[in-house]
């Protein structure tokens, strides 16, 4: 478990704003900085959650890992080699080994196809098989690892004859078929039905398990995270604020933020009806283009003071063991 | 409005391939200024509940059966004129899922706030525009996003415009479908927060639709669980979420299945298989085929609902020993 698979350092995405005249006849050029600055390591065999509220750049992170994006600044290096910028031969080896699942298992396949065909596609653009049989073979492989068996009954279905669930298994059947040592899951339970649910995290574990993948597995939901994580980096606004061991970072959180998103989480007891919940912040997420000064999430923060609008922003400290955090006054509020 | 009393209602889809058992023989009521939750697996009928209550189905749905009686009237009796003046919107509001990203993108706020107060109440447009600030203080809302446009506010915003637009016409009863689903958490709680406020000020009563058994403990004071277009059980917070557990063994899974945060758990528990297919239900009870505790009864004959403590009750054959 020591070995790092995949690190990232500093890596910013800014992407470009549309211009005013006035703002092009000065040169002016503004940003929406979707990740600014995030830095992590992925040991080999891990699950590493990303957690954040929507647009806090969780998913464009994922992207950039995928290379599916170029990024404005930083790094990205995959097994200790520098990936930031890849030749198109050293990319599509690199994509071999890298994978992703998609959020929505509805949207990612072709509907005009079949399930044996959904899963050749990648095949043939790496060139593996040598004819239709062998591909069909190693597509019923790949489609009794994510238990959909017996695999001659799915092959020939199209991806409408199949639940949300098995949709779901059948798009981590695609990923695994190149047979890859990490996979980006974005949010690939949130359209699931909640009784299948806990059975796809399931599966998605045992594969890990059997094949030695690592995951970096992005969501909005802090429940299944801590379920389903080893670790959890939460993000805000483009920055990672905290970040930590799942049980430690959500039995003691020390970032205002996380302290707040943890508060939100509904919990299925008793005798809740009447009470009106405390939400230690206020509004919503602001928009990356407009970027508050100083730590990003003054505004929203209860413990705001005057430091924390002035000074740059707090980088990630070491807080405890394998649990750092980014906030000026950890130490009095905890 | 006393107790909305809805009492073994049907409702098919009439479609090409053959009829969808969407609601079959459903029961329940609702009392004045309680919330009831509605939970269950997509396509279990929980929106087609939602849809039943105003009577207007989605075509090719059809009411086939049953009595929707609100204050002792059947609604099901009335036509569309009368429903429209006397029911829908007037006595009984919906907010649907994702209606908040239905507000029309080229109207500002003013405008598609304004067209839906005046096509239902005569009045002017100064006291129209006093009764929809009014409503949007009462949602947390400032005046201000009355000339904004839709994409300028945020998903909390546009939910708080949707809920405030259902409430104008003062109803007793608003269903409210998966209103928290498309949200993040922060937002969530406060709309939550929001619903309770409005329960409490305008002595309201709430239909919660939703997917989520922990969002509905936050909210539902009566729990009915839907399973394949039945009730499953029907019981209050306490007896669903407190100590001694829910009793059909549905909702027992269902809750093992939803992930808790505060509490490590090793392995979450899930359904095996999916839900029947309702354009050909199984005979006896719906869910034997994916029940634990199958018996051969269970396949045979479909339980009926039995109460096991007041206000408690559960359709499964386990409890009639």
């Amino acid at each position: 478990m020591s070995e790092v698979i995949l690190e990232v350092k500093d890596l910013k995405k800014w992407f470009p704003l549309k211009r005013s005249l006035g703002q092009w006849l000065r040169g002016q050029r503004t940003w929406m900085r979707a990740v600014d600055g995030v830095s992590f390591q992925i040991k080999k065999g891990e699950i590493f959650g990303l957690i954040g509220e929507s647009g806090c750049g969780k998913t464009t992170t994922g992207k950039l890992i995928m290379k599916l994006i170029e990024p404005t600044g930083g790094q990205i290096f995959f097994r200790g080699e520098d990936v930031t910028h890849l030749s198109p031969e050293a990319l599509k080896a690199y994509k071999r080994e890298v994978q992703m699942i998609f959020q929505d298992p509805y949207a990612s396949m072709n509907p005009r196809f079949r399930l044996h065909q959904v899963l050749a596609e990648p095949l043939t653009i790496h060139r593996i098989g040598a004819n239709e049989q062998e591909k069909r073979a190693l597509a019923a492989e790949a489609l009794t690892k994510v238990k959909l068996t017996p695999a001659s009954d799915f092959l020939d279905r199209f991806s409408h004859m199949l639940s949300g669930g098995q949709r779901q298994r059948a798009a981590t059947a695609r990923t695994l078929i190149l047979s890859p040592s990490f996979i980006v899951a974005d949010e690939p339970v949130s359209m699931v039905d909640l009784s299948t649910r806990a059975e796809l995290l399931q599966m998605m574990k045992d594969i890990q398990e059997e094949l030695g993948l690592t995951y970096l597995y992005i969501t909005h939901d802090l429940s299944t995270a801590r379920y389903f994580a080893d670790r959890i980096a939460v993000m805000y606004l483009g920055r990672i604020v905290e970040m930590g061991t799942a049980d430690e970072l959500i039995d003691h959180p020390l970032h205002p933020y996380t302290k707040a998103l943890i508060a939100a989480v509904p919990e299925p007891v008793p005798g809740r009806v009447n009470l009106i919940k405390e939400i230690p912040i206020k509004g919503e997420i602001p928009s990356a283009a407009q970027i508050p000064s100083g730590c990003r999430f003054h505004p929203r923060c209860p413990f705001a003071v005057d430091d924390c609008r002035h000074l740059t922003a707090a980088k990630l400290i070491l807080a405890g063991p394998g649990h750092a955090v980014a906030c000026w006054r950890y130490k009095e509020l905890d | 409005m006393e107790k909305l009393e809805v009492k073994k209602i049907k409702l098919y889809y009439f479609t090409s391939k053959g009829v969808i058992h969407a609601l079959d023989g459903v029961s329940f009521e609702l009392r004045a200024g309680e919330t009831l939750g509605v939970v269950g697996e997509s396509g279990c009928g929980k929106t087609t509940l939602g849809t039943a209550l105003l009577n207007m189905p989605t075509p090719p749905g059809r009411i086939v059966a049953g009595e929707i009686r609100l204050d002792g009237v059947d609604i099901l009796k009335l036509n569309e004129n009368e429903l429209r003046k006397q029911i829908r919107w007037e006595k009984m509001a919906m907010v649907f899922q994702g209606a908040m990203n239905c507000l029309t993108p080229v109207y500002t706020i003013r405008k598609q706030m304004m067209e839906t107060i005046l096509s239902h109440r005569k009045m002017a447009k100064e006291e129209a525009e006093a009764r929809i600030i009014k409503y949007l203080n009462l949602v947390g809302l400032s005046a201000d996003v009355l000339r904004r446009y839709p994409h300028e506010l945020s998903g909390g915003m546009k939910q708080r415009i949707v809920i405030a637009t259902a409430l104008f016409l003062e109803p007793q009863i608003v269903i409210c479908d998966e209103p928290t689903t498309a949200l993040d958490v922060v937002v969530q709680a406060q709309i939550i927060n929001l619903l309770k406020k409005l329960k409490q000020q305008l002595k309201l009563s709430f239909i919660f639709i939703t997917h989520d058994l922990a969002t509905e403990a936050e909210v539902a004071d009566r729990i009915l669980v839907m399973y394949a277009g039945k009730v499953a059980e029907i019981g209050t917070n306490e007896q669903i979420y407190g100590p001694r557990g829910a009793a059909h063994p549905y909702t027992q899974l269902l809750m093992a299945a939803t992930p808790r945060l505060r509490q490590k758990v090793d392995q979450l528990a899930f359904i095996p298989g999916t839900p029947p297919d309702l354009l050909a239900p199984p005979a006896g009870c719906r869910f034997h085929l994916r029940c634990p505790q199958v018996m051969a009864r269970c396949r045979q004959e479909e339980p009926p609902l039995i109460e096991i403590e007041p206000a408690h009750t559960v359709a499964c054959w386990r409890w009639k020993q």
